[in-house]
């Protein structure tokens, strides 16, 4: 099988290879009209083809490691390395993604996926979509060229072949890590489809806008996976490494979270392009970034640059990244200033208080977060070259910094819906504004009421300052975006006399895209406030004998059993909690701590009950060496379900965001 | 001085006074200090946690500089003689985030001046465009234009499903 695997991944080379190249030829001479002797739109054909074909053989390639991790084909030494013979069939599969080799084989699988859905797609406009799959096949070039010489995925094991692998990391060992990278993945990978589209637009000088309107679907979905892949990590983070939290600033994190930013920011500013034929070169150099985004993140984590907790796979193939990096930027650099007379946009604006600018705002503010974290995670490397003395930049530098421009960035997430297109009149701004502005003061004082007081010790609480503020405009937002659902719902009450949900439905299907954000909108408010509950986190740590009790909050936790379990996989650990609440029992939790028998690692398994206002969070942290009691910590994290339901509500934004406008009956007779 | 300009400034020195005293309402304790001073330093067992947060059972660097904190509180150090005396033994990578001496200062300085100049630069260009804007409809404007133009943006509104 890995003979069948490593030339199914050199073919696959060769027919990205191919594909490029003929594709390259193929529209040079369309677009000099030079006469061949093939037509150009035949040899175009066949690279099209060849693409097509490059994508079966990386599926023979993908299926032949997953074969054989489950055929335990130890000969393989990534085989070897990532799996054994008693790891359960899901996490089996996930050894493909756990190692270099595997992600980057899943990384030009995916790749390959996408582009052979917009090979077949192509009918929508043969050219574009010729140049979008050149350029797609130059980028998969790249990754087989470092599956085939770099970091082969095949490689034999040198020396006597062992009976077991070293088994799969045990951090990975986690249902959410069956998903959470493929669906990193899906992101990062879905933006070179954009990508593609916006360099092809701009080398064949694409008219108007309608390379936009055909990677609008692409960009939200590829934005959705991102987004989803991101929150699934932090979930992860959350229940396997124990420590109460969900994001650390940690560079994988920012890796994932920076290419998010911009893309955010491109599905923000390319309405201005849409609607108004603005910030076309913006629009352009910002999907350009996101997509070198992508690879920075990979290559800070895999290169070894920065340290990470998260990068479970580190080797040199950094210098083929650098070297890509290099070749995409100078050609992007290269093709703006050669095409940049067909990015001329007319800018103009009808006042300094509109739609418009607040949409410049706002790619701004996103692009500051995104510098503001890339600086974060690069100070430590830049520190040591300048000054030879290397630093931290941990969480305290990230909520001092990040924090405040990701809350002026929700200040615009409520202000931007408020302003018509064009201009606004004072009477419409107070109009607008001045049930949010209620609902901002009256969060205040509730807040301050209930005991969130930026203050303490005799000086500034941030954590509770950032919170008070959170609340404050969270509550704002939320507002001011209910208020433009059911003043929309009321004006088409009012015309066709339906009942209000009747009309709130209607009103979300003739604009889908508009409602759509406004319910993605909320969804990042709720997950705001979640996110503001980490500052009343708080937690107690005790050994516990049996019967022994430890208060929290509400809770009180007994020690009613400490007991031991064994598999072929791991050993573990763990304690029986009983937890009551004024008295009366409510449930058990069972924190666990497993020792995984190939590898010798421990690993946490976090128990945690999870309600509207907090979640109980408990670790088993293991016993103590001197007395042989379990240690227990305890954390009671306010308001950490909001999150996930915030993402959910996201989701659900996206979807139907995407989904299709119903055009008016009066529209409609009108077409026909 | 007039009598509304007095009483705002009255005003104004009564809100900074009551924001004082809100501010001074408490006092340090050294638990709170322990927690303040924990989240200000890592653990240096390569864990990448803050020292506060780092739940390794038997971790002997954080079980280590755990009591080095509270010995050294408990000693009536200052919390700049305590995180001196841990860079001194540790290196500054123990400290959770860079000082605000030396080229540290860079750190914390870039974000703020990159974001207001491009908050400042994002306003000039708003300007720009806005006063470009009034400039060119001072000269073609017409009662038979605007009409016209009011026309063309009612129909081109109608339908469009331009975003949020």
């Amino acid at each position: 099988m890995a003979a069948f695997g490593s030339f199914a991944l050199l073919i696959a080379l060769a027919l990205a290879a191919y594909n490029l190249l003929a594709g390259a030829l193929a529209l040079r001479w369309l677009a000099t009209g030079r006469a061949a002797a093939i037509s150009p739109e035949r040899l175009a054909d066949t690279a099209r083809r060849a693409g097509i074909a490059g994508f079966v053989a990386i599926t023979a390639a993908a299926f032949a490691l997953v074969w054989s991790v489950f055929t335990n084909d130890f000969s393989i030494t990534y085989i070897m390395e990532h799996s054994n013979r008693a790891l359960p069939a899901a996490y089996k599969f996930s050894a493909l993604w756990s190692g270099q080799e595997g992600s980057l084989l899943l990384w030009a699988w995916l790749l390959g996926a996408y582009g052979f859905v917009l090979r077949l797609t192509h009918k929508r406009d043969v050219k574009l979509y010729a140049y979008a799959g050149a350029i797609m096949a130059a980028i998969q070039v790249f990754f087989l060229a470092v599956l085939n010489f770099a970091a082969p995925p095949f490689a034999l094991y040198r020396g006597q072949i062992p009976d077991d692998g070293n088994g799969l990391n045990p951090l990975l060992q986690y249902p959410e890590m069956v998903i959470h990278p493929p669906l990193l993945y899906l992101g990062y990978v879905g933006f070179s489809v954009p990508f593609a589209f916006a360099l092809g637009a701009l080398m064949m000088r694409y008219p108007g806008e309608k390379w936009i309107k055909i990677t609008r679907a692409w960009t939200m979905v590829t934005w959705l996976f991102l987004t989803c892949g991101i929150f699934l990590g932090m979930h992860w983070a959350y229940a396997v490494l124990g420590w109460g939290g969900y994001w650390g600033w940690d560079p994988v994190e920012n890796a994932s979270f920076m290419p998010w930013l911009t893309g955010t920011a491109f599905l923000h500013s390319v309405m201005m392009q849409e609607k108004k034929g603005m910030m076309k070169s913006w629009n352009v150099w910002l999907i350009f970034s996101t997509f070198l985004l992508t690879l920075l993140g990979t290559l800070l984590t895999r290169a070894g640059l920065v340290s990470s907790v998260h990068a479970f796979a580190q080797s040199s193939i950094g210098t083929w990244f650098v070297v890509f990096m290099g070749i995409v930027l100078a050609v992007c650099i290269f093709t703006y200033i050669l095409q940049r007379s067909h990015l001329k946009s007319d800018h103009h604006l009808e006042s300094l208080v509109s739609r418009e600018s607040s949409f410049l705002f706002n790619n701004l503010v996103l692009l500051a977060a995104c510098f503001v974290i890339l600086w974060g995670t690069l100070f430590p490397i830049l520190s040591e070259y300048v000054v030879g003395n290397k630093v931290t930049v941990g969480a305290p530098w990230y909520n001092a910094v990040a924090v405040p421009i990701g809350l002026f960035l929700l200040f615009l997430t409520g202000v931007g819906p408020l302003l018509p297109w064009r201009a606004t009149s004072l009477k419409s701004i107070k109009r607008n504004f001045v049930l949010p502005v209620i609902a901002l003061w009256a969060a205040v004082i509730v807040c301050l009421a209930v005991g969130v007081k930026p203050w303490k010790d005799g000086g500034v609480d941030q954590g509770n300052l950032f919170a008070l503020v959170a609340f404050a405009l969270s509550a704002a937002v939320l507002t001011a975006i209910l208020s433009e659902f059911l003043r929309g719902a009321g004006v088409i009450a009012r015309q066709s006399g339906r009942n209000h949900f009747a009309s709130m439905y209607l009103l979300i299907r003739r604009n889908t895209r508009r409602y759509g954000g406004y319910f993605i909108h909320i969804g990042v408010v709720i997950v705001v406030i979640g996110l503001a509950g980490a500052a009343f986190n708080r937690n107690v740590e005790s050994e516990m004998a049996l019967h022994d009790k430890l208060s929290i909050g509400p809770y009180t936790l007994e020690n009613v059993g400490f007991t031991q379990d064994s598999n072929a996989n791991y050993n573990s650990e763990y304690a029986q909690l009983d937890v009551s609440k004024g008295g009366k029992t409510l449930f058990q939790m069972t924190p666990e701590k497993r020792v995984y028998l190939v590898s010798g690692q421990p690993q946490t398994m976090v128990a945690v009950h999870s309600v509207l206002w907090w979640d109980l969070y408990v670790v088993y942290e293991g016993t103590n060496p001197d007395t042989g009691q379990p240690i227990i910590k305890a954390f009671l994290n306010p308001l950490v379900s909001w999150i996930w339901a915030g993402v959910v509500l996201i989701f659900l934004g996206t979807l139907v965001a995407l989904a299709p406008s119903q055009k008016p009956a009066a529209q409609k007779g009108g077409q026909q | 001085m007039s009598d509304a300009k007095s009483f705002w400034i009255k005003a104004l020195q009564a809100g900074a006074l009551a924001v004082a005293v809100c501010f001074s309402v408490g006092a340090t304790d050294a638990g709170s200090r322990y927690t303040g001073l924990n989240h200000r330093l890592m653990c240096t067992c390569g864990c990448a946690e803050i020292l506060g947060e780092c739940n390794h059972v038997g971790c002997q660097n954080s079980t280590g500089e755990l009591n080095e904190l509270r010995e050294g509180i408990a000693g009536g150090k200052s919390d700049q003689e305590i995180l001196a005396s841990f860079v001194g033994k540790y290196g500054a990578v123990v400290l959770a985030a860079p000082t605000t001496q030396g080229f540290d200062l860079v750190a914390w300085i870039a974000p703020f001046a990159v974001f207001g100049a491009a908050l400042l630069g994002t306003i000039l260009l708003v300007r720009r465009w806005t006063v470009g804007r009034r400039q060119m409809e001072a000269v073609v404007s017409d009662p038979a234009t605007e009409a016209l133009r009011e026309k063309i943006r009612r129909e081109t509104d109608s339908g469009n499903d331009g975003g949020f």
